[in-house]
């Protein structure tokens, strides 16, 4: 049972690292290598808000989302859009967004590494014991999995429920055939880009009441976030959320029953299963 | 953190106020060069350990009117640093760049111990000395044989899981501890070398390992490592940590009732945003380090780093840091910018530094901190291989 809700959370957090690359990956087809950066700047903003103002680090949301939304809108109006209009082809879109984007995540260390120093941004947020059936749990985990769980619920109502989700699912789908039934397809990934940046900050967020964070960590979030979304099938906000379960159940559960050493080496095991298996991630669709 | 910023503006245009810009130079800037990590895995530690005492020492230095050297004539200080982003591969890099291109007269030793032990051939290759403030290794001897221009000053492998036996087994004579230890280490050489050296010295101590685990490093989710320890039932936590896990550990713990009497995490226990993360419950934590906090040498130096960076320096490698360039200093007011004379001079003089009086035995310090403990709020050393000061050991209170 233990095992359960720990994996349940680890898997909660990973989806929040996740959700955001999978929209901008999946709808704009931007592989964005910077994505891990935009989640350490959410974390720095929270950071700020509960030192220096001395509020709940989700007040920073107020500020930071609609910021990191605005952000990534011009990151793709302008440092994007001209890759997206030359490139021939999905492949060479690829290759020139992750060329682009990894260039970006070195500025955007270096901004944040002038403007926050390269210390430790650790503090202490709902750091208190939580029972669910008689275990401790760590609050501030469980409240990330009640964000992750909203994020993710909002997520599959906006992209299910409403018409502008219908037209970033047409897109994910076959960018060319949505343009044909009208469907504004730069606009819309602009959008789903920003939508994806705002929500990969909002997990930034969130992450900070437990993460111990500094400039150059980005990139391991982009890792796992790659990982995940890989494993869980471009453009399905459902795969990367199965996914990140898996991965945090099968980690919890090698951590606890074999050894914590090898919880990398389970993670990985997994990823080269699904490659194996379903190259086209768990709920993927077979390109034609 | 507008303030924070501001200050480092006012350090900055204060370093550049005090670089010669022509007037009342008397001769050219002695060139000293620096490379450490600014960003990746070790950039955070390096920003608290490394970084404020270069700057802090260069900044002293100038402010006194430079280095007064033996012709009776002030040099001051002009600094290169460089960036090698945690890679042992730029380390090598930049310390070449800053010996054939930048020609800087003496480079400050890297960060860290591996990077330290990767940078020391081309140290030694272009004859700089190397003092190596922030290495721990149980290598000393063959590696001071090896390279002649290197010294060490933080201790041994060895030296800190003997010293962590000894304070358990203060603890347990004392009655206030059984003999069961929890044991976790990050899978990386730092930890993986002292779960090593500690495992056979708990044993001959008397010290029973119940629970004895790795994680990989950079792993910050190690709520399953703390569940298992407490499973254990433990009178005693020995974490071989690194600085994110160390303070993920501690919370986990703090959450999970981890409840021991001895209770101890690696590097970062130290560090003052340790203090700031967990308040009073870090009471009676023990950690690797420690300083003397009672010297009113140590006293200045706290005061004047947190005056010209801005910060506050951390209670372990911080002044030890701040002791090796203050040994570079007075070497090369001694014997001037010849490397080979100062180099021989380190070997043979006896230093006045923020630690205490220091003299290199072959090329190492063998008095050093190696086990702090948090009391009232300050971190004391508790344990040292015969330096002066250490406070008794506590038990901890509950969280």
């Amino acid at each position: 049972m233990d095992i359960l809700i720990t994996g349940i959370l680890l898997g909660a957090t990973y989806s929040l690292i996740a959700m955001g690359l999978t929209l901008q990956y999946g709808v704009a087809r931007i592989m964005n290598l910077a994505n891990g950066e935009m989640l350490v700047a959410g974390a720095f903003g929270a950071f700020w808000v509960f030192t220096a103002q001395q509020a709940s680090p989700f007040a920073a949301a107020l500020v930071v989302v609609p910021g990191a939304f605005a952000l990534n809108w011009l990151i793709y109006r302008y440092l994007l859009r001209p890759l997206v209009r030359r490139a021939k082809n999905r492949g060479m879109l690829e290759v020139d967004s992750i060329l682009a984007t990894f260039g970006m995540s070195f500025v955007l260390v270096g901004i944040m590494l002038m403007v926050f120093g390269g210390g430790y941004f650790t503090y202490s947020y709902l750091a208190e014991p939580f029972e669910i059936f008689g275990s401790p749990f760590a609050l501030n985990r469980v409240v990330a999995c009640l964000v992750a769980v909203a994020i993710s619920g909002l997520l599959y109502w906006g992209l299910n429920g409403t018409r502008t989700g219908m037209a970033l699912r047409a897109l994910a789908v076959d960018p060319a055939a949505a343009g044909l039934v009208a469907i504004d397809v730069p606009r819309m990934s602009a959008f789903s880009f920003a939508l994806g940046g705002a929500v990969t900050a909002a997990g930034g967020i969130v992450l900070s009441t437990f993460l111990t964070m500094d400039a150059s960590i980005g990139v391991v979030f982009t890792m796992k976030a790659l990982i995940i979304v890989i494993m869980g099938g471009v453009g399905d906000v459902r795969g990367a959320i199965v996914a990140a379960l898996i991965l945090g159940l099968a980690e919890t559960a090698v951590a606890s029953l074999i050894d914590p050493g090898l919880t990398l080496a389970a993670a990985y095991l997994l990823f080269i299963l699904v490659l194996l298996l379903r190259p086209e991630g768990l709920f993927g669709r077979r390109q034609s | 953190m507008y303030r924070r910023t501001a200050l480092k503006l006012a350090a900055a245009a204060a370093l550049a106020g005090a670089l010669p810009l022509g007037f009342t130079h008397a001769a050219d800037p002695i060139k000293i060069g620096a490379v450490a990590p600014k960003t990746g895995p070790l950039a955070g530690g390096a920003a608290i350990t490394h970084w404020p005492n270069v700057q802090l020492w260069v900044h002293q230095v100038n402010e006194r009117g430079g280095l007064r050297m033996r012709d009776g004539s002030r040099r001051k200080v002009e600094l290169i640093e460089y960036d090698d982003r945690t890679n042992p591969g730029e380390t090598i890099k930049a310390v070449e760049r800053l010996a054939t291109q930048d020609k800087v007269d003496f480079i400050v030793a890297p960060y860290g111990t591996g990077l330290n032990l990767a940078a020391a051939p081309v140290f030694a290759k272009y004859g700089y000395p190397q003092i190596a403030c922030t290495s721990v290794t149980d290598k000393v001897p063959e590696l001071t044989k090896r390279y002649p221009s290197i010294f060490f000053t933080l201790g041994t492998t060895t030296a800190f899981a003997n010293s962590v036996a000894e304070v358990l087994n203060k603890l347990r004579a004392e009655g206030k501890i059984g003999n069961r230890v929890a044991m976790v280490n990050v899978a990386d050489a730092f930890g993986i070398e002292l779960a090593e050296a500690a495992r056979p010295i708990f044993k001959t101590a008397g010290l029973e390992i119940v629970y004895d685990r790795s994680y990989p490093l950079g792993t910050q989710d190690l709520s399953p490592i703390v569940k298992g320890a407490r499973a254990a039932n433990p009178d005693a936590f020995v974490a071989w940590s690194y600085p994110p896990d160390t303070f993920a550990i501690t919370e986990q713990s703090k959450i999970e009732g981890l409840n021991v009497k001895a209770y101890y995490t690696a590097v970062a226990t130290a560090f003052p945003a340790y203090r700031g993360k967990f308040g009073k419950s870090i009471e009676g934590h023990l950690g690797a380090g420690g300083v003397n906090l009672d010297t009113p040498e140590m006293k200045a130096y706290l005061a004047a780093h947190k005056k010209v960076t801005g910060k506050d320096a951390d209670y372990w490698a911080s002044p030890v840091t701040y002791a090796g360039l203050q040994v570079l200093e007075q070497a090369i007011e001694a014997v001037g910018t010849d490397r080979k004379a100062v180099t021989e001079y380190i070997k043979k003089a006896t230093f006045k530094t923020v630690m205490g009086h220091w003299k290199f035995v072959n090329q190492s310090i063998h008095e050093f901190w190696t086990v702090g403990q948090w009391q009232n709020g300050l971190f004391h050393g508790v344990s040292s291989t015969g330096l002066p000061g250490a406070k008794p050991v506590i038990a901890k209170p509950g969280w």
